[in-house]
């Protein structure tokens, strides 16, 4: 999976916990909760969604590492090579 | 004969609209069962019977909208079972009783029409109208007897947008302004704390309480955990909550001609809707639940809640409100009660703050949990007893 397709499966997850919103057009350095106005309960549900798309359980001391599209999107890709 | 009666689903409540009777007259029921679909100003609600026997009769169609308290249904009790659920305290909540502030409440003047006249219209051609916020009493009928059809409130509906004349709109606004569910859970909302800040004298107290145990503790569990089975801090909170009620009871009451205790601790949970707007589910006897069995409890409610999908019992029983502001918000929240409880606890967010404990000094992530509490039913020492229980117990999180 590429950069290109881990970005569009983060923002499908994001489309259905704030249908509201078009995460598409978040820019890659602003803060995905802040900005979508998500709470606790939906991020939950945003990590869980993660994990099924991914495969991976992000851990919830490295959520302070994933705030934003852009480091979310490279954490994702690096715990991805680090599984291959 | 049990009359089963509009429910009651809160002090915002006037009345609700039976879109579906999801039983036949004939059909034996028992506590818990679904009878009926019906729409409220919350969404559309699953109304639960609260007694067993045979469905009599229906006293109400499809598509009428009746005050709260109307008698919808007259349900035969099984014989032997009724001396039995009248010694049970828990099958109270049938009696939906339409208390005086509420009549009062209802006689006051207001843009909706509160009692519906027998207008002759179809289920449909009513739905249509109401979504559309059209004047029934406008439309003259065209149907036999004069009754409104269908093409009469599509024609009022046409008639409606030619002479507003409303300059076009960004689509994503013209969403807004046809809302009609957001705008109804505003008008319930505004009823609930109109009547709470007219009728309630609050007096407010508040408590930092140090959550590093607690998210320490949390941590640890959330650690062996996949996502799909982490707690959130909402569960942990709820758990403190009924746990320090249980040693200031009164504060788990009602106000209604006096103070009345209840015997069980039903946690009305604040849910802020994406639409704008709130509900208040309850997480019912949070007492007897573990941190676990909330959180289930939670990822049960919640997303039904957010999609306004909610059973009646939820939305009536609650005998207290926790409203908790979660991560990066304001640092303190000061909330309305919600009548007929007597009152409500707020969490700010968790800010890391210099903490001074057994004499040393430290950075300490706190929360300031705060408390409402209706002046008629409890004086302030009950509620500091309160927040200094919840604050021991959140110190302690795995004994609960």
């Amino acid at each position: 999976m590429n950069e290109t397709e881990i970005r569009q499966a983060i923002f499908h997850s994001l489309k259905q916990i704030a249908p509201d919103t078009d995460p598409s057009s978040l820019l890659p350095d602003k803060r995905i909760q802040e900005s979508l106005n998500i709470d606790s309960f939906d991020y939950l549900q945003f990590i869980v969604s993660l994990d099924e798309k991914f495969g991976i359980d992000i851990p919830e001391q490295d959520y302070g590492k994933i705030t934003t599209v852009r480091a979310l999107t490279n954490y994702i890709l690096t715990r991805l090579q680090d599984e291959d | 004969m049990i009359e089963f009666k509009m429910p009651n689903l809160g002090a915002d409540m006037e009345d609700g609209t039976l879109v579906e009777w999801r039983m036949k007259p004939g059909d034996t029921v028992k506590r818990g069962d679904i009878i009926a679909d019906v729409e409220t100003q919350k969404g559309l609600i699953e109304i639960e019977v609260f007694d067993e026997g045979v469905i009599e009769k229906f006293m109400i169609k499809e598509g009428d909208k009746v005050p709260v308290g109307t008698v919808l249904a007259l349900i035969q009790p099984i014989e032997d079972k009724r001396s039995e659920l009248k010694k049970d305290p828990v099958s109270k909540p049938v009696d939906v009783k339409v208390h005086p502030i509420e009549e009062d409440l209802k006689g006051k003047p207001s843009d909706e029409t509160t009692t519906p006249e027998r207008v002759k219209i179809s289920p449909l051609a009513r739905k249509i109208a109401e979504t559309n916020k059209i004047d029934l009493s406008r439309i003259k009928g065209t149907g036999q007897d004069g009754a409104i059809t269908r093409q009469d409130v599509e024609s009022a509906i046409e008639r409606v947008k030619k002479t507003t004349d409303q300059p076009e709109l960004p689509e994503e606004q013209r969403d807004k302004e046809k809302t009609p569910q957001g705008e109804t859970i505003r008008s319930a909302i505004a009823a609930a704390m109109s009547k709470s800040n007219r009728e309630i004298p609050h007096y407010y107290l508040s408590k930092k309480i140090n959550m590093q145990h607690a998210l320490d503790w949390m941590g640890a569990i959330n650690k062996e955990r996949p996502p799909q089975k982490r707690l959130l801090l909402a569960a942990l909170l709820i758990k403190a909550i009924a746990h320090s009620l249980q040693k200031v009871p009164e504060l788990n009451a009602t106000w209604e001609n006096g103070l009345r205790l209840k015997s069980y601790i039903n946690i009305g949970f604040v849910i802020a809707l994406r639409g704008g707007g709130i509900l208040i589910p309850a997480i019912q006897r949070a007492d007897e639940k573990s941190v676990d069995e909330i959180m289930e409890a939670l990822n049960d409610i919640i997303p039904r809640a957010k999609a306004m999908k909610l059973r009646s019992s939820e939305l009536s029983e609650s005998t207290i409100t926790v409203t908790s502001l979660g991560e990066g918000g304001a640092d303190e929240v000061f909330g309305m009660i919600y009548p007929p409880q007597v009152a409500i606890i707020g969490f700010g967010s968790i800010v890391e703050q210099p903490f001074a404990e057994n004499g040393m000094m430290g950075i300490r992530p706190v929360i300031s949990a705060t408390l409402a509490g209706d002046h008629r039913a409890t004086d302030g020492l009950s509620g500091s007893l309160f927040l200094t229980a919840l604050s021991k117990c959140l110190q302690k999180p795995e004994e609960l």
